[in-house]
């Protein structure tokens, strides 16, 4: 599993992904800090928190869509699948490389609450709340995303399809509210990414959400190990 | 060593691999031939764990591979069909990921020395292995097999791509591997598997067609009733004498090998040794007997009738 993680990180900045990943999410989160925080001379990041929740439905499928798309198609798997290592090791040592990625973005968030507290008092605590919320849920998307790409041997595939996945699961609570019959729309409503990340960003610690994105995580792990499972056995 | 017992896949409907069996000993090296789509990658491939069985059993060293799939790998060096290579890595970090892959417990920079010296690729330790040439990447994919020393080397199509002198480098090297490790080589060049192979396994149709001694191979299946006869005299003439010989089955001289000789085919029933016939023939007929030898098979002539479904008999699966 180390020596996957490390050279997937190192992958990630030998080809372009890590810079384009990096910029982009910097620039965009560095926009509307500057517009909301800076120019309106506010303290509270909490928009700045939910821009990066609409990034990473876009720039995570960027980071896992060549993960596993791009071992298949190069016939490098082989090369791991016949390693002595576990199946599991190899999906968790992507995973891991791809979520080490996501920490470096998001923690430019830490710099942002500095520059804040040199002109006023910034709510540490919201904002550790607020950062370990992307956090989970970058946690379950990668772990979607890097599944999507273990369905397919092209990148292109493997990004459009984990956009739609997430872009799915962030749209749930537009769906539900269309769903008239009652428990459909309770669960579809329970299945809300936005609704549990959103409690986060008013400083609600929700231990259930947690363990819902950990789970999440967990589960398409899971379902990536199956699938090359399956694939050896088929 | 690898045990392979009654092993079998399916895809589907489809037979690739059907019931296959054999064994090799340490320090033995086993040439795999077979035409395109027989089974040998196939096989390869479940040996190596990348693939599933769906019926028999693969042992490597002792340990089924299904059973213990992690200590079963950590056994093979393995060269698949298209190596396994990272084409935006250096050679050099290349084969640092796979020794710790590998979790490999040697001294890392003096193996990865030997390991880059002994397949001449030190010299571009340090490229982009996209930059490479194939002769060159197959060579990195070899080494990649070579690190950790695995006991066991299985290697699909090693020398393809290469030139004729690193062919015969390579070839050298199997060889010298083959002293002191378990070597599986594929190949679809024949002199090769002759060359450097102890024992060779010839599939078709994912069946074993024949398992033995490159040298038995050929031996079991030269015959003393095919002769290839050069004879000074009347073309016409000794057409008919040799053709009234007791139980000629063809003969042919299309072949003038000088003026006014030719070369004469000739085929008898299996097991009659018509030599002395000939030879008293042409004392009879005062003609002179310039050459005459029995037709050695080569490795190429059995391959062929074997996979072209000829009927040859072979002693099938002696195993040893």
């Amino acid at each position: 599993m180390g020596a996957i993680y490390r050279r997937e990180v190192g992958a990630f900045f030998t080809s372009s992904i890590a810079y384009i990943f990096l910029a982009v999410f910097y620039i965009f989160s560095g926009l509307f800090f500057s517009l909301n925080n800076i120019s309106a001379g506010s303290t509270d990041l909490s928009f700045v928190f939910s821009t990066m929740f609409f990034m990473s439905i876009f720039l995570i499928p960027i980071l896992t869509m060549k993960l596993f798309s791009e071992e298949k198609k190069q016939r490098t798997e082989q090369g791991l699948l016949t390693a002595p290592v576990s199946l599991t090791g190899i999906v968790l040592g992507k995973y891991f490389a791809a979520l080490t990625m996501y920490v470096i973005a998001v923690s430019i968030v830490f710099i942002y609450g500095l520059i804040l507290s040199l002109y006023g008092t910034v709510a540490w605590l919201t904002l550790l709340s607020n950062y370990l919320a992307v956090l989970l849920v970058g946690a379950a998307f990668i772990a979607i995303g890097l599944f999507v790409s273990s369905l397919t041997e092209n990148q292109v595939a493997a990004a459009v399809g984990g956009i739609i996945c997430l872009a799915m699961l962030f749209l749930i609570d537009v769906i539900a509210s269309f769903v008239k019959i009652s428990w459909l729309q309770g669960f579809l409503y329970d299945l809300s990414f936005y609704t549990r990340y959103y409690e986060f960003t008013c400083g609600i610690f929700n231990l259930s959400s947690v363990l819902f994105y950990l789970s999440t995580a967990v589960l398409f792990n899971f379902f990536t190990v199956r699938v090359f499972e399956k694939r050896r056995w088929s | 060593m690898i045990e392979v017992r009654n092993l079998t896949k399916h895809y589907g409907d489809k037979k690739a691999v059907n019931d296959i069996s054999f064994t090799v000993n340490d320090g033995e090296i086993l040439g795999f031939l077979g035409p395109n789509g027989a089974g040998k990658s196939t096989t390869m491939n479940m040996l190596t764990g990348y693939i599933s069985s769906t019926s028999g059993q693969a042992l490597i060293n002792g340990v089924d591979i299904l059973e213990d799939p992690i200590k079963a790998k950590s056994f093979i060096g393995y060269l698949p069909e298209i190596p396994p290579l990272y084409v935006d890595m250096t050679v050099h970090s290349y084969l640092n990921f796979v020794f710790d892959l590998k979790k490999c417990k040697l001294p890392r920079r003096s193996h990865l020395k030997d390991v880059l010296t002994l397949c001449k690729i030190i010299d571009v330790e340090n490229r982009l292995i996209k930059n490479l040439s194939k002769g060159y990447k197959q060579r990195v994919g070899l080494a990649q097999a070579l690190i950790g020393n695995p006991p066991v080397l299985i290697l699909d199509e090693p020398t393809v791509g290469l030139d004729p002198k690193q062919m015969v480098e390579i070839r050298t090297l199997i060889k010298r591997l083959g002293k002191n490790h378990t070597v599986i080589l594929s190949s679809h060049i024949l002199s090769e598997i002759q060359a450097v192979c102890d024992r060779v396994i010839i599939i078709n149709h994912g069946v074993v067609a024949a398992n033995d001694t490159a040298t038995n191979l050929s031996n079991k299946v030269t015959t003393d009733h095919r002769i290839m006869a050069r004879i000074d005299g009347e073309r016409a003439e000794i057409l008919q004498a040799i053709r009234a010989l007791n139980g000629i089955k063809y003969i042919r001289a299309d072949m003038e090998r000088e003026p006014g000789i030719y070369e004469y085919e000739i085929e008898a029933e299996q097991g009659i040794d018509i030599r002395r016939d000939i030879n008293q023939i042409c004392r009879a007929h005062e003609w002179d007997i310039l050459t005459l030898r029995t037709m050695e098979m080569t490795l190429e002539d059995i391959f062929l009738k074997i996979t072209m479904g000829e009927n040859i008999q072979i002693q099938k699966g002696a195993g040893k």
